[in-house]
């Protein structure tokens, strides 16, 4: 018990103080998984509605795979990802291993699935029968993605949330291709993990609270955005 | 109209998100401008080494001083000794600090290393539940472990390859045994973990003193129970990673970090370190 209010303590005294290097971790940990999420939604986001639309052969086992890659570890997408970046790997001449691009991939690579999966699945659930009346009524292509649009609001701000907890939360791969080098690729997961391998449990607890609150902060204005009244 | 209003938060959100990159980007640039005015771009050196040279704080202290004397920024890989070998004949390092003599001789005959230095040393000691049920004592480390395999007291262990490992698994065999069963625990994690474990399973567990000394604040159920015999020796080596076998390996600051590692001024910087916040050493100068 002392020890969590010790952390608590000693997050308040970072935060208060201006502590340079957690602030420097946080906004890097902020950028990296802004990057990553947006990267993901980028791609996701229309192959989603894509493959939640449109019929095709083949487009089940993409399904299967997407299914699959939103349960990857963390951990296989780093080891992955370590390999292809080796200076003996594929894309070694990039000198890209520890470095916050690496990271950027790695955590792509884990949220991207989960942002397709999810907005598929909201597209895959629109009444058939509704698009035939749109159709019917005459709707243009844009006016009838506009509707669709809103139609699976809720669940395409939903799959960006997944995606963003994913890549805030995750470790394995941002320690394997990052390497937790100080000013350079240390996150605030990363640097919860070493200073509890280093016994510094109260500041270990102290950046766990920076994390939670940055994660509430960010998760709490995209639920409000979710929540908006429907406006029709 | 107002169906919109929903897309133009969202894409106000999503340009927020661009600019937030975008800042960094501008910010990167204005840094490295404000910089290295004098200077060029700082080249990158990857130093791959064992947790405990992190862990104890041991590298925050020097490598600010060669960063600074060379202009080079260190990228510190802090992972398990063997691990740390294992880039080396990659060359996915350029430099190597690490404490595992007999695997760094194979690296050097295999002719992944070259320029190899002798740079430090601590010791290994035996840390054991305060109770100590098995009744080890003294510097004779192999006659602890028959004892405590004699008495089946748990014993943790790395089992990661590391350094700490490697000397455990050493020490196991000059005594004969084969550590086995219920009560050998593997845990497959860093120093800091393992002695946690330890601490938490009542078990006795081999560690290097500078982590046990930079944790024994968390350990309160375990003790030093045997130390300062001679096999207990923890020696540390510096090394760089064959540039002539590996073509992409950063040759030049690997032997100026090699060379830093050996000036006597670092010497006394190493010697030095943690005395303010142990009262002693915690890795002494040991060069060739």
């Amino acid at each position: 018990m002392e020890l969590i209010i010790n952390g608590l303590k000693k997050a308040i005294e970072m935060i208060l103080t201006g502590d340079r290097e957690i602030f420097e971790i946080t906004w890097l940990t902020l950028r990296v998984c802004f990057l990553a999420t947006l990267i993901s939604s980028i791609i996701g986001l229309p192959l989603g509605m894509f493959l939640g639309l449109t019929r095709f052969r083949g487009r089940k086992i993409i399904l299967v795979l997407i299914n699959i890659g939103m349960g990857l570890p963390p951990v296989v997408a780093g080891l992955w990802i370590t390999m292809l970046l080796w200076r003996s790997g594929p894309l070694g001449h990039l000198q890209l291993l520890y470095s916050p691009t690496a990271i950027v991939m790695a955590q792509v690579l884990v949220s991207l699935p989960i942002i397709t999966g999810l907005t598929s699945s909201a597209f895959q659930q629109i009444n058939e029968k509704m698009l035939l009346q749109i159709k019917a009524l005459g709707a243009t292509k844009i006016q009838t993605f506009g509707i669709l649009l809103k139609q699976t609001k809720i669940a395409i701000v939903a799959a960006i949330m997944a995606g963003l907890g994913r890549v805030i939360a995750e470790v394995g791969a941002a320690q394997m291709v990052g390497g937790n080098i100080q000013g350079d690729t240390r996150i605030l997961t990363t640097s919860i993990v070493m200073e509890v391998s280093k016994g510094n449990f109260d500041v270990a607890l102290a950046i766990s609270f920076i994390l939670l609150t940055v994660a509430l902060l960010i998760t709490a204005s995209l639920t409000l955005l979710q929540q908006r009244k429907r406006l029709s | 109209m107002l169906k919109n209003r929903f897309f133009a938060t969202l894409f106000v959100f999503m340009l927020l998100i661009l600019s937030a990159c975008g800042n960094t980007a501008t910010e990167k640039e204005g840094a490295t401008e404000k910089k290295p005015e004098p200077k060029a771009e700082p080249t990158e050196l990857i130093l791959a080494t064992t947790t405990s040279t992190q862990d104890s704080g041991l590298l925050d202290e020097l490598l600010p001083i060669f960063e600074k004397e060379n202009n080079v920024k260190v990228k510190t890989i802090a992972v398990g000794t063997g691990q740390a070998l294992e880039m080396g004949t990659k060359g996915e390092a350029d430099v190597l600090l690490v404490h595992a003599p007999k695997s760094e001789e194979e690296l050097v005959t295999s002719g992944d290393a070259v320029n190899r230095k002798r740079v430090m040393y601590n010791d290994f000691i035996l840390i054991g539940p305060k109770d100590n049920p098995a009744g080890v004592s003294g510097d004779d480390v192999k006659a602890a472990f028959q004892k405590i395999t004699e008495v089946k007291a748990n014993f943790i262990t790395r089992g990661d390859d590391s350094g700490t490992h490697k000397k455990e698994l050493g020490i196991w065999t000059a005594a004969n045994i084969q550590p086995t069963g219920d009560t050998y625990i593997s845990t497959g994690q860093g120093m800091g973990a393992s002695l946690q474990i330890a601490n938490e399973k009542n078990g006795y567990i081999l560690t290097d003193r500078a982590t046990w000394l930079a944790q024994e604040k968390n350990l309160t159920n375990l003790t030093i129970v045997v130390e300062g015999g001679k096999d207990l020796m923890n020696i540390y080596h510096v090394m760089q990673v064959n540039p002539k076998k590996h073509d992409m390996v950063n040759s030049k600051d690997a032997e100026k970090f090699v060379e830093f590692m050996v000036n006597p001024e670092t010497q006394d910087v190493i010697e030095s370190f943690g005395k303010k916040e142990f009262g002693q050493s915690l890795f002494i100068k040991y060069t060739e």
